[in-house]
């Protein structure tokens, strides 16, 4: 018998039966989260349904990310309607505003290789860098998750990428994800999972991992999945104190493609509006005038994030505006242990945490009318994040760091 | 089942972004919605879809965020079915789920025009565009798809369930 992928050996397990691509299947779900911008949404939803019934409150997890704190009276407003929701059903895995982004807390405190994880929010794609088979959905789709403990999906086609070497200086994650895009456009995963082998686990931590899966969404794959590995296992212990144990595709698993990325070959990249896929080198648009520099959200936030823009501002001072913003409040204090945050504000960035912040146009430093902003999120589509005049480039952190010393687009090289 | 209008085309990825920018996520009413819909491309969209439209377009119709709002705007402000090379996968089960009929049909972006008056019969998937000799068949619903379309949405149709 041919054996399963990582894909087909969750979605097998979660639907009692042996699956294979395009089987439609009623699955349970292990974890199913929502935050405030789509929370309260699932919970009028719920409402309509006519019975706030919750299947398995254990396994709903809710973070408050989006409009953190609260920048006007309506979002204040969202967040006692969820919070009143939380104090009624004595939801245990609620944290409130200040803990840090819905994807980044599920990946420090409760995702598991193997799992299926379920949330309002597109980039719920993000736990899929610890081995879960991770789907954002609709307000609607996950009222019915929080309800019935169920959904359906297709099961996805299995497409292969191998990750062999290692990385050049100042390359990160995100660069890996933007030649991906530059590789296969953001059409071609449209209905795959793409499994991600690292040959070298320690070459690519999880906070790179992280970014990858996170910018899944923007492959339109249904879902993006690292093979867990001894990264994966020393990850959950250093965050949880505990050892999980990895779930893996059977050897002769049969994938309908693969690819294989040099990571020594992969370049310092950018994005340019309005397309995730419009992929250049980041020496192809140097010298662009910045307005804004935006480092942090669901893609960028992470502690390594953070340890590169600091390496690069040490003592220097930022000709942009620079705002930074940890994705958790443990990313912060760590940052704080560690003198990032002492460095980055010497420079002159404005730092806050536990927000999405600019990277929805939210608030927290939005874009103006022809503003070009150099952002380590992950969509610069039209308007994003702020005036539909505005421009986001989209870059890792040594390039978004670099650019704001500079005020121009610019490598670290520009800059040390 | 069928639904007809004139047809609005629009390119490829339309992002969810530009079908409702999230300023305005912070209500679910749809007519509110509605009157912002696809705002960034066109602030005249929604007076134009208001007698009652099918949007036409390319690869990757709603891609981006999980954002319920994007087919609750469009089919409130008159949209009614979406015709696209493909769709981002949330976006197409937001639709379904709201009553919004999406149907793949590769190749239609070349066959109709704006402008075009269409049919689209959602039991055969068969596309009619009137005044001209020109029927194109596109990807079939499923059943199941077709009952919460009926029904007006996941939520009615699970209210017909229980009845």
């Amino acid at each position: 018998m041919t054996g399963q992928t990582l894909t087909e050996k969750i979605l097998s397990r979660v639907s009692g039966r042996r699956v294979v691509p395009n089987d439609i299947v009623e699955i349970s779900v292990d974890l199913v989260g929502f935050h405030d911008l789509t929370g309260f949404h699932v919970i009028e939803v719920m409402e309509r349904i006519g019975g706030e019934v919750i299947y398995n409150p254990k396994s709903l997890v809710l973070a408050f990310d989006h409009l953190v704190p609260p920048p006007d009276v309506r979002s204040a407003e969202i967040q006692k309607f969820v919070r009143e929701f939380v104090r009624r059903h004595k939801i245990v895995n609620f944290h409130d505003v200040g803990s840090g982004i819905l994807h980044q807390i599920l990946l420090e405190n409760y995702v598991l290789p193997g799992q299926v994880v379920i949330c309002a929010d597109s980039h719920t794609s993000t736990a899929g860098a610890l081995g879960a088979f991770a789907q954002g959905m609709g307000a609607t789709d996950v009222a019915a998750v929080v309800v019935t403990g169920k959904t359906w999906v297709t099961v996805p086609k299995p497409f292969k990428v191998v990750l062999k070497g290692s990385l050049k200086k100042w390359v990160t994650g995100k660069d890996v994800a933007l030649e991906i895009l530059k590789e296969f456009k953001s059409d071609y995963f449209n209905g795959m999972s793409v499994e991600f082998f690292v040959e070298n686990p320690q070459s690519f931590p999880t906070d790179y991992r992280a970014t990858v899966a996170n910018m899944g969404v923007e492959f339109n794959a249904d879902a993006v999945l690292f093979i867990p590995d001894d990264e994966t296992v020393s990850y959950v212990k250093v965050e949880r104190g505990y050892e999980c144990s990895k779930v893996l595709p059977d050897p002769n698993a049969e994938y309908v493609d693969e690819y294989t990325v040099e990571l020594g070959n992969v370049d310092l990249l950018v994005a340019v509006p309005p397309n995730v896929d419009n992929v250049k080198s980041v020496s192809e648009v140097s010298g662009l005038d910045v307005d804004l520099v935006f480092i942090g959200s669901c893609t960028n936030g992470r502690l390594s994030d953070l340890e590169i823009a600091a390496k690069i501002m040490d003592g220097k001072k930022v000709k942009s505006r620079c705002v930074v913003i940890p994705a958790s409040r443990k990313v912060f204090i760590k940052a704080l242990e560690l003198g990032y945050i002492q460095t980055l504000v010497n420079a002159g960035c404005v730092v806050t945490f536990g927000t999405c912040g600019p990277c929805i146009g939210g608030h927290f430093g939005v874009a103006g009318p022809e503003e070009v902003v150099i952002s380590t999120s992950n969509r610069n589509f039209i308007g994003r994040m702020g005036s539909p005049t505005s421009k986001t480039y989209l870059v890792g952190p040594a390039v978004a760091a670099a650019s704001a010393i500079t005020g121009k687009l610019s490598e670290p090289g520009d800059v040390l | 089942m069928k639904v007809e209008g004139r047809v609005i085309k629009l390119g490829d990825k339309i992002d969810t972004d530009l079908i409702i920018p999230a300023k305005y996520l912070k209500y679910t009413d749809p007519q509110y919605l509605a009157q912002h819909v696809l705002e960034p491309l066109d602030p005249e969209f929604s007076k134009k879809a208001a007698e009652g439209i099918i949007l036409v377009a390319g690869k990757l119709f709603g891609t981006g965020s999980s954002r319920e709002q994007a087919a609750i705007a469009l089919k409130a402000a008159g949209v009614k079915a979406v015709l696209a090379e493909s769709f981002s996968r949330i976006f197409y089960r937001n639709a379904i789920n709201n009553g919004l009929p999406v149907l793949v049909c590769q190749g239609i972006s070349n066959v109709v025009n704006d402008g075009d008056y269409v049919v689209v019969d959602l039991e055969s998937s068969e596309v009619v565009i009137q005044g001209m000799d020109v029927r194109m068949k596109c990807r079939e619903l499923p059943d199941i798809v077709l009952r919460i379309l009926s029904a007006g949405g996941l939520i009615e149709y699970l209210r017909t369930l229980k009845k």
